[in-house]
C-alpha cells in the first residue's frame, strides 16, 4: 500500500484524523456556505453576513417559502418524471445489447462498441439541431416529458451498454455454454442466467444514469421550454433569475435540487464508485 | 404414416436449424432497440449537423447550399477565434485536476474507521448537478455578496470581482469546473491505488525507496494506463463544458469568457444561423475526437510495449 499506513499507529491516526477533518471542510467550504445562507434571514443578508452563524434561523421559513411560492415543487416533480424512466429504459436497453455484445460472437462487434464510444463522448452541440427538429416536426413530442425521456434513455444507453459489457464479459463462458448445451434459448439464458448474475452492475448503472439525467441542463433547455416540464436544473435557472439578490431562497433551491442525487449517491455509494471507477480498472 | 426414424431425423434437423438460427435471431431482437434508439438519436444526428454545416439555414426557410463558407467565416470571426483560444485554455487549466485528485487520493488511501464516509463526502462535487456548482461558485466570486473578495480583502488585497471583467472571468469559470472535476480524478486515482502491486511496493520499499522516489519510480508507472483514462475525460470534459459558462457568466463580459459549446447555442437561440452553428459543433466535434484518438492511440501503444 502507498503511502505506508498509518492504522495502527494511535499518534498518527489521530493527526490524520484532524487532518481529515480540516481539509474536508475546506473542500465542502462552497457547500456549507450555501447551506448556511439557506437558513439565513434577509436582514442578516443585508448585513452582509456570511460567515457567522445565522442570528434569526429561518431555516423552514425560507424551505417554506420556496417551496409553496415557487414553482420548486413543480420542477422536482419533472425531474423525477423524467429521470425515472429513462433510468428503466436506459437499463431495458443497455442489458439486452450488452450481453449480447459480451457473450454472442458475431462480427462487427468491436466497430459496435467503438461507435457506442465515440458517440457518447461527442459534444452535445453536435446532436442538438437534428434532434431538436426531430422532436418538433417529425415525433411532435417537443416541450413534453417524453421528448428528454427518449433522449436521455437513447444516449445514456451508449455508456451504459460499455459499463455492463465490461461486467458480463466476466459471466464465467462455461455457465452459458452448458445453458446451450441444454437447449436453453439465448433470451432466457439472458433472462434467467445473466441478468442475476449482475445486478450489482445493474444497481451501478441505475445510479449513475439517474445522476447523469436528473443533473442535466443542455438538454432540458433545448427540448423543453414551458414551466410544466422544466425539470429543476433548468427551473433553479430560471428562479435564480427571477429572486437575483434573495440569495437565501437560492441557496435554498440549489440545496433541493442537489438533494435528490446526493441521497442516492449515499445509499449507493459502493455502487456509484464501482460504476464509475469499472472503466479505469477494466482497461 | 412415416417411419419413426425418419421422424425423430427431420425433428433433429428443425432443432438444428432453430439452434443455429435462435443464436442470430435473439442476437438481432436483444441488439436492435439499443441500436436504433442510438443511431436515431445520437449518430444519425451527428451526420445530420456535419452536413447541414456545409448550408446556410435559418430554421425555418430553404437551406441553401454554401459549400465551406460557414468554416471560412469562421477562420475570421473574432468571437469564434477567442472561444477557441478560452477552450485551450480551459484545456491547459484543466491539467490541475489530475494533479490535485491524484494528492487527494494519495491522501485518502488510507484503511482506517470511517476512511469510506471521507471518500464520499470528497467526490460529492461530482455527484451534484453543474448548475448547482455554477450558482455556487457565481455567488463565491460574485462583487456583492462575493466570499472569494471577502477572503481577499483579508490579505489586504482589492476586491476583485473575477467574473466581471474580461481579463479573469473565464478563470474564475475554469476554478468552479476543476472543482468537481479533481474529485472525478481523484475517486479514479484512488481505484488505482487500491489496485497497486504490493509486491512491487513491499521490494522497492525494502531497497530503500519511500516518498517521492517511490511515486515517481514505483506508484507512477504503475498508474500509467489510469493516468491516461484521467486525461481523456478531463479534456473531454474541458471541451464539452457548457453549463458552468451558462450559469455563471452567459459568455460575458463581452464574449471574453465564451467558449465554442457555448457560442454555438448563442448562434441557434439568438441569432437563429443553423449553419452556423452547425458549424461549430462540428469543429469542436472535431477537436474532441482528437482528443480522444489521441489518448486511445497511446494507451494500446503502451500495451504492446
Amino acid at each position: 500500500m502507498f503511502p505506508a499506513p498509518i492504522a495502527g499507529q494511535p499518534g498518527k491516526e489521530n493527526a490524520y484524523r484532524i487532518a481529515l477533518l480540516v481539509s474536508l471542510t475546506v473542500w465542502l467550504l462552497p457547500i456549507l456556505a450555501v447551506a448556511l445562507t439557506s437558513m439565513r434571514s434577509i436582514e442578516d443578508l443585508n448585513k452582509g453576513d456570511i460567515w457567522s452563524l445565522p442570528r434569526h434561523p429561518k431555516l423552514i421559513e425560507n424551505y417554506a417559502d420556496v417551496l409553496t411560492n415557487s414553482a420548486m415543487p413543480n420542477f422536482i416533480f419533472n425531474s423525477f418524471l423524467i429521470t425515472v424512466p429513462s433510468v428503466i429504459g436506459t437499463l431495458a436497453l443497455s442489458a439486452m445489447a450488452a450481453f449480447v455484445l459480451a457473450k454472442i460472437h458475431f462480427p462487427g462487434r468491436a466497430v459496435l462498441l467503438g461507435v457506442f464510444i465515440a458517440g457518447n463522448l461527442a459534444p452535445f452541440q453536435a446532436l442538438m439541431i437534428p434532434v431538436r427538429q426531430f422532436t418538433i416536426e417529425t415525433l411532435g413530442i417537443y416541450d413534453t416529458h417524453l421528448a428528454l425521456i427518449l433522449f436521455h434513455t437513447a444516449f445514456q444507453t451508449g455508456f451504459c451498454t460499455l459499463l455492463l459489457h465490461t461486467f458480463i464479459r466476466r459471466v464465467p463462458e462455461a455457465l452459458i455454454e452448458s445453458a446451450r448445451l441444454d437447449g436453453v434459448s439465448e433470451v432466457r439464458i439472458f433472462y434467467k442466467v445473466v441478468l442475476p448474475l449482475i445486478r450489482p452492475a445493474l444497481a451501478a448503472a441505475a445510479v449513475l444514469v439517474f445522476t447523469f439525467v436528473w443533473n442535466d441542463f443542455f438538454w432540458s433547455l433545448v427540448l423543453v421550454q414551458s414551466d410544466d416540464v422544466r425539470p429543476v436544473t433548468a427551473g433553479l435557472q430560471s428562479l435564480r433569475g427571477m429572486w437575483l439578490a434573495s440569495w437565501h431562497l437560492i441557496s435554498a433551491s440549489a440545496i433541493i435540487a442537489a438533494a435528490p442525487p446526493v441521497t442516492v449517491f449515499f445509499l449507493m455509494q459502493r455502487h456509484f464508485i464501482t460504476g464509475l471507477t469499472s472503466g479505469a480498472l477494466s482497461e | 404414416m412415416t417411419p419413426v426414424s425418419q421422424r425423430s431425423s427431420r425433428l433433429e434437423t428443425v432443432l438444428a436449424w432453430r439452434s443455429r438460427h435462435d443464436r442470430v435471431l435473439s442476437a438481432i431482437l436483444l441488439l436492435a432497440p439499443a441500436c436504433v434508439m442510438f443511431f436515431v438519436f445520437v449518430i444519425w444526428p451527428i451526420i445530420q449537423t456535419f452536413r447541414l454545416s456545409f448550408y446556410a439555414w435559418d430554421g425555418v426557410g430553404a437551406k441553401r447550399w454554401i459549400g465551406a463558407g460557414n468554416y471560412r467565416e469562421l477562420l475570421n470571426d473574432p468571437v469564434f477565434l477567442h472561444a477557441i483560444t478560452n477552450n485551450v485554455i480551459w484545456l491547459l487549466c484543466y491539467g490541475l485536476a489530475p494533479i490535485v485528485g491524484l494528492a487527494i487520493a494519495l491522501f485518502l488511501n488510507q484503511k482506517i474507521r470511517g476512511i469510506r464516509v471521507a471518500r464520499c463526502l470528497f467526490l460529492l462535487p461530482f455527484v451534484i448537478s453543474q448548475v448547482v456548482v455554477g450558482v455556487v461558485f457565481g455567488w463565491f466570486f460574485s462583487a456583492h455578496f462575493g466570499l472569494f473578495d471577502k477572503i481577499v480583502a483579508a490579505f489586504d488585497l482589492p476586491p476583485m470581482a473575477l467574473l466581471d471583467h474580461e481579463n479573469t472571468a473565464v478563470f474564475g469559470v475554469i476554478a468552479a469546473g476543476l472543482w468537481p472535476q479533481s474529485a472525478y480524478c481523484m475517486i479514479l486515482y484512488l481505484a488505482g491505488l487500491t489496485a497497486l502491486k504490493p509486491e512491487l511496493i513491499d521490494a522497492a520499499r525494502l531497497d530503500g525507496a519511500e516518498g517521492w522516489t517511490m511515486l515517481r519510480h514505483v506508484v507512477l508507472p504503475q498508474l500509467r494506463p489510469i493516468t491516461y483514462l484521467v486525461l481523456l475525460v478531463c479534456c473531454v470534459s474541458a471541451l464539452r463544458n457548457f453549463d458552468l459558462v451558462t450559469i455563471m457568466t452567459g459568455g460575458g463580459p463581452y464574449n471574453s469568457s465564451t467558449v465554442a459549446a457555448y457560442y454555438m447555442f448563442e448562434q441557434i437561440f439568438l441569432s437563429f444561423r443553423y449553419g452556423y452553428g452547425a458549424a461549430i459543433a462540428s469543429v469542436l466535434f472535431g477537436m474532441i475526437e482528437i482528443c480522444v484518438i489521441y489518448f486511445l492511440w497511446q494507451m494500446t501503444r503502451r500495451e504492446h510495449d
